[in-house]
């Protein structure tokens, strides 16, 4: 199992949000098996699921907190920490990572100077190691926000990261 | 009058090297030059042939045109649709005939000749977001046969003869999954689609989802009828975006269409879909997980008996399969079950989807039927391996799978050849290596993959996959000695044993194939320390040699300045900096850098 990281990270969530997601948890109480359509909604929303969001979401659907929290940590996708301006994910599928993508990562892990799962201090970047996207005829792929960029070598890496 | 069909791949893949942008700028033109009505542009499923991406096809010509870029739209219209010539310069290498307009078929390419496509056959043929091509292509049509003039019983029992195994990996017959549901009392069934797709490097189901996503709510709904259900989920993993949308408007115009919903052709059957989104858990994909999911908890699985055809999802009967199983059922009904029962093997009937990836030249999606060999789906499907290289091993079945030599690459693929020689047929991904790659890395990844993905409720999966990834990285790092190789493969059939699901079961697989396999590469490891493909970091070193004429561009790339000297002096890689990525020897144009 991964190990569980938790931000240091002042929470800023504003009303509005927490509006929305209150408006949005009436509905998805309806259904059954609600807690895990409301993290992807509170994500939607928040961009992560801070312990202060799974509290209102316990609070709505009238669960222990202690259940939110144990589905929020037991899904990859599920993050517990803020995303920087600018989200780095490498492809770690197999097809990517027989064609190099481990050194990818590894090298991206020195230009930027963080680990997978951690955003830089300025909030600009944040590194994920992510499993098979599914377009393995460009592997090895990384993606930065909605970019997709294929076939990447260690060597252009300095000349992508530099566009942001 | 439509006079020509533009046909844009709008697959992930495809997508990834900006395939909407091409549709647009197609779409432009077309209005632009009055075309509309004329001409019409439409975004497909996948191809398949994903090494070739973008694709855009054009008929009535059916000239197939591969790596297409935004700015090659235009000649192609001002050529190919205006006036008639055929660019031939964007023309997949294989389709070009000589003579003035010559393209040949597809379909006679070395890609597409031996493959047989049932689960894909609608892929990159329809417009997946519009049902009437779904249903001129005898879409619904099976559903209105099962409906209207067969018994439920009458269905399972075609599903029975046809043969058709569950495609996600394990081959159980679909057709006695569905008599056991069928047969337990109940009011409340549910009819459940596995399209949690974690093996990483396979998009089978993906493309299935993507391409013809009716196929599949349309054979749910016959599961339904024959099983005695008004309800269905799909499972789906919430990485795949496009497949997600196209699924949400398959529903809404079936729902429009009458072919969802209430009374479904009149006949008083009612079947509703909805989606539930994964959260990236490979455990999901195991049934039990799944439906543990569904109901919105951790997806742990849980012990069997009961089965999910007795007490699944909410506690009640319910059958899963996953999307390719779907996507052949419609055919089987339509089509009868000798038809099916004729291809493929005598124990594996049908077809199977395989996603080609790793060190391969055409990457993509190919269908074979049951029983086609390694060799003709390497060799001749797949191009063979690019840059000069020696094929190694094919992996199939992901972390559940095994690592397949070079020597039994004229081993039929089908279930049970698969397992006899401790591989498994998995969902269907197939990663080619060649000598660069490192078996012992290879395992190491998977597990490592699997120990990360191991849910923790049993023991033996949650702790031995941990302690089997130690005993890997000490081989990887040289201080493991013979002694651990026989410690690591004791473990291996402990948690084969021992495992609640089947992650636990099949996690050693990987290692196991290895050991069993590879054993040289193991031992150049533990008694040489050396890495024979030169991967694993610890036993692998970078210097200079002499060749070096001291240009400085290795000491300008390195991205930790491990390298020092002074300009045409021979340079020094100061080892301690080091962090082998190995980009020096990439960028040094005098192969003055070896990897020892």
């Amino acid at each position: 199992m991964a190990k569980i990281k938790l931000t240091k990270a002042p929470f800023k969530g504003t009303e509005s949000q927490e509006r929305e997601l209150r408006a949005a948890l009436v509905e998805i109480k309806k259904r059954k098996g609600a807690v895990m359509p409301a993290l992807q909604k509170a994500q939607e929303i928040y961009g992560y699921l801070p312990i202060e969001v799974q509290t209102i979401l316990a609070g709505v659907l009238e669960v222990p907190v202690e259940e939110v929290f144990g589905v929020a940590t037991f899904y990859s996708q599920f993050t517990l920490n803020p995303r920087g301006e600018y989200n780095v994910s490498v492809c770690m599928g197999t097809a990517c990572y027989v064609k190099g993508a481990g050194e990818v990562l590894d090298s991206i892990k020195v230009q930027l100077g963080i680990e997978p799962d951690e955003c830089s201090a300025d909030g600009r970047f944040s590194l994920n190691a992510t499993r098979c996207i599914g377009c393995c005829g460009l592997a090895p792929v990384m993606t930065i926000n909605d970019n997709v960029y294929g076939k990447v070598s260690v060597n252009d890496l300095e000349k992508i990261l530099n566009n942001y | 009058m439509i006079r020509n069909h533009v046909l844009i791949c709008g697959g992930t893949g495809c997508t990834s090297g900006k395939s909407r942008n091409i549709y647009e700028r197609f779409n432009t033109l077309i209005a632009e030059n009055n075309l509309t009505g004329e001409v019409q542009s439409v975004m497909t499923g996948c191809f398949g042939l994903c090494a070739l991406g973008p694709v855009v096809v054009v008929y009535p010509e059916g000239a197939f045109y591969s790596q297409v870029k935004e700015a090659d739209v235009d000649e192609i219209v001002s050529e190919h649709i205006i006036k008639g010539r055929i660019v031939k310069r964007l023309l997949y290498q294989e389709t070009v005939k000589e003579g003035e307009d010559g393209v040949s078929s597809l379909s006679e390419t070395s890609f597409y000749k031996k493959q047989m496509r049932l689960a894909l056959r609608n892929c990159g043929v329809i417009n997946p977001e519009n049902i009437e091509e779904y249903i001129a292509y005898d879409g619904y049509a099976a559903l209105a046969k099962a409906l209207t003039e067969m018994t439920p019983q009458q269905v399972v029992d075609t599903l029975k003869a046809s043969g058709l195994r569950g495609r996600g990996g394990a081959g159980f017959p679909t057709g006695n999954k569905w008599q056991f549901a069928k047969d337990v009392p109940g009011d409340t069934k549910y009819v459940c689609c596995n399209a949690d797709e974690g093996d990483p490097g396979a998009f089978m189901d993906r493309s299935v989802l993507e391409g013809d996503p009716h196929a599949v709510l349309e054979a749910m709904a016959i599961a339904g009828y024959a099983i005695g259900s008004d309800q269905g989920y799909i499972y789906v993993r919430a990485e795949y975006p496009i497949a997600v949308a196209r699924l949400e408007v398959a529903i809404k115009q079936a729902k429009e269409y009458g072919l969802l919903g209430d009374n479904i052709f009149g006949t008083g059957f009612n079947f509703d879909v909805e989606i539930r989104l994964g959260a990236g858990a490979f455990v999901c994909g195991e049934e039990t997980a799944l439906m543990t999911s569904i109901e919105g908890n951790r997806g742990e699985p849980r012990p069997r008996p009961p089965f999910p055809a007795v007490k699944g999802l909410f506690a009640k009967p319910t059958i899963l399969n996953n999307v390719e199983t779907y996507a052949n059922v419609p055919q089987i009904i339509l089509k009868g079950s000798e038809w099916f029962s004729a291809i493929g093997t005598e124990k594996s009937k049908g077809t199977k989807v395989f996603a080609l990836g790793g060190k391969i030249q055409n990457t993509g999606l190919v269908e074979v039927p049951m029983g086609t060999t390694l060799r003709t789906i390497i060799e001749d499907i797949g191009g063979g391996i690019p840059n000069g290289k020696k094929f190694k091993s094919a992996q199939t079945g992901g972390p559940s799978g095994g690592c397949i030599p070079a020597s039994l690459i004229d081993i039929a693929i089908d279930y049970e050849s698969l397992l006899a020689i401790g591989s498994m047929m998995g969902s269907g991904g197939l990663i080619v290596m060649d000598e660069d790659s490192c078996m012992v890395d290879i395992a190491k990844f998977f597990l490592e993959f699997t120990v990360e993905e191991s849910c923790g409720k049993c023991t033996p999966c949650r702790i031995g996959t941990k302690r089997l990834l130690e005993l890997l990285e000490k081989v990887t790092n040289g201080s493991a000695t013979l002694a651990t190789l026989e410690e690591m493969e004791r473990l291996c059939y402990y948690i084969k044993d021992n495992s609640l699901c089947g992650l636990g079961q099949t996690a050693p697989n990987p290692v196991l194939s290895t050991l069993k396999y590879f054993k040289d590469e193991y031992l150049a490891h533990v008694t040489e320390k050396r890495c024979p493909a030169g991967v694993c970091k610890k036993l692998i070193s970078f210097k200079i040699n002499e060749k070096c004429v001291g240009c400085t561009l290795c000491a300008r790339k390195c991205p930790v300045s491990a390298i020092n000297g002074k300009v045409k002096e021979k340079h020094m890689i100061d080892k301690e900096k080091c962090i082998k990525c190995g980009v020096c020897a990439e960028n040094c144009k005098f192969k003055a850098i070896d990897r020892v």
